[in-house]
């Protein structure tokens, strides 16, 4: 059983149709309890990462967070939901973040270093490069493009956390991973073919940790 | 590399799609699920639902659609047509839309679309900007009303405004062109292209093959819409994206 956090924020109707697409069962809820008895989490989000970050904490949702994590539930955030898995946001200020990956969140400049202007947000399909083809989101996949939407991007403080990187001013952490927490800035629920196998890989990535848990208690 | 976006758009009326896809077998043509599904088969990257009904019950009846559309589509779709309150964005997103799109509803009432953009994010507020050469004024002036009431705003004026106020994308539609299938209207997408730091889906006048290249490498839109040439097959996206390919656009 999948656990889908719902906390008001973005477009959950069409990651858990995804999920019904590959006959997954889930569960969306913001109830702390029911969250805890799946398998694994899905972190959707769009938006401001301060406000998100402020229900989260209104709704004890980020400590039921930081206890999945630590219990090793496999853990997937998906574009605002990806971000907040980091340390902290520049916008509005500053935002600390749920801190399971190093890494800050900035606002795309607009502008190369060559000074030449460039379109903020960051809005529509490119293409992935992998760095980790080995990771488990990857499987069964090849490197395709993907669905973008979002002005603010991870500078992540370690290389090790970055397992695919597109190309927009530079590279883009696109998806993220490190242990049993995964991230995708795009949006695999829309990005067709591709963006379903990942999806479909997370699902099955939970399956079988569920089943290595169990033999080990 | 970001692509190049080719956005068929799709007109509903009551829940059906009129001036639908004519040259595929398809079990039901006027089937807004089953021709979403046909488009994004045929390598489309987003979609445009346009709903032209002038009903309340239309209405209700498209929020029916955007769900069932939700259910299946895998790429990004944007709504558009009668949505006028930051309600009717909530009931068209929760539906399961990915963004939706304001015409006249923002020239009348433009903190519109920063309500919709605080809200919701400027990532799912498209402002839909319909353009039209006025001769004397030697300028673009925005349309409303389906492009039957003049406004008083300069085109490139309102699009900064728009932008100012959290649109996260445009939709520019030269009414010039549209129907006329000689070419999207260059100059009009540069100058708008211009003036914005977002996104612009250039609409209108979309013909031939080269057409959609000219207005991605002569006039640097981000997207291009159109509708009867991808309907009545007179060229299919995957063909257009072929001559993209050839003439050095980069798309999916």
């Amino acid at each position: 059983m999948i656990g889908i956090v719902d906390y008001g924020m973005g477009n959950l109707y069409s990651v858990s149709k995804a999920l019904e697409r590959l006959n997954t069962p889930y569960v969306l809820t913001e109830d702390v309890e029911k969250l805890a008895a799946t398998d694994g989490l899905i972190l959707p989000g769009v938006g401001s990462f301060n406000d998100a970050m402020t229900i989260l904490r209104e709704k004890n949702l980020d400590d039921m967070l930081k206890q999945a994590v630590k219990d090793g539930k496999p853990l997937l955030g998906i574009c605002l939901g990806m971000q907040l898995l980091f340390s902290e946001s520049e916008e509005n200020g500053f935002t600390k973040g749920l801190d399971f990956l190093p890494g800050k969140v900035r606002r795309f400049s607009g502008q190369t270093r060559a000074g030449i202007r460039y379109k903020v947000p960051h809005m529509g399909w490119n293409l992935l490069q992998y760095r980790q083809p080995a990771h488990p989101l990857l499987e069964d996949t090849a490197e395709g493009h993907v669905y973008f939407v979002h002005s603010y991007v991870v500078h992540v403080d370690t290389a090790e956390v970055v397992v695919a990187t597109a190309d927009y001013d530079g590279d883009v952490p696109a998806v993220v991973g490190r242990n049993h927490v995964f991230g995708t800035q795009f949006h695999p629920e829309k990005s067709s073919n591709l963006g379903m196998q990942m999806l479909n890989n997370y699902v099955a990535y939970v399956k079988e940790r569920q089943v290595q848990m169990s033999d080990s208690l | 590399m970001l692509t190049k976006r080719l956005v068929p758009c799709l007109d509903v009326q009551e829940g059906r799609v009129v001036k639908g896809v004519q040259f595929v077998e398809l079990r039901d043509a006027g089937d807004p699920v089953e021709l979403a599904d046909y488009y994004d088969r045929e390598g489309a990257d987003e979609l445009v639902f346009l709903d032209i009904s002038a009903s309340h019950e239309g209405r209700k009846t498209m929020v029916d659609v955007v769900r069932e559309v939700a259910g299946t589509l895998a790429i990004p779709f944007t709504v558009g047509g009668g949505i006028n309150s930051v309600a009717d964005m909530r009931q068209i997103l929760r539906a399961g839309a990915d963004k939706v799109s304001l015409n006249t509803a923002a020239v009348k009432d433009p903190a519109l679309i920063s309500e919709g953009s605080d809200f919701f994010g400027s990532q799912c507020i498209v402002v839909a900007i319909d353009a039209k050469w006025d001769e004397a004024l030697q300028s673009w002036r925005v349309y409303t009303h389906g492009g039957r009431r003049e406004t008083d705003l300069e085109v490139t004026d309102w699009a900064e405004e728009v932008v100012q106020r959290g649109a996260g994308e445009i939709l520019l539609t030269s009414m010039d062109q549209d129907g006329a299938k000689t070419g999207y209207d260059l100059a009009l997408t540069r100058a708008v292209n211009a003036a914005v730091s977002v996104p612009v889906i250039a609409s209108g006048g979309a013909g031939s093959l080269q057409d959609f290249a000219d207005v991605f490498l002569e006039a640097g839109a981000d997207a291009a819409l159109a509708a009867s040439v991808f309907h009545y097959k007179e060229t299919a996206v995957s063909e257009v994206k072929e001559e993209l390919r050839k003439q050095g656009v980069n798309v999916r």
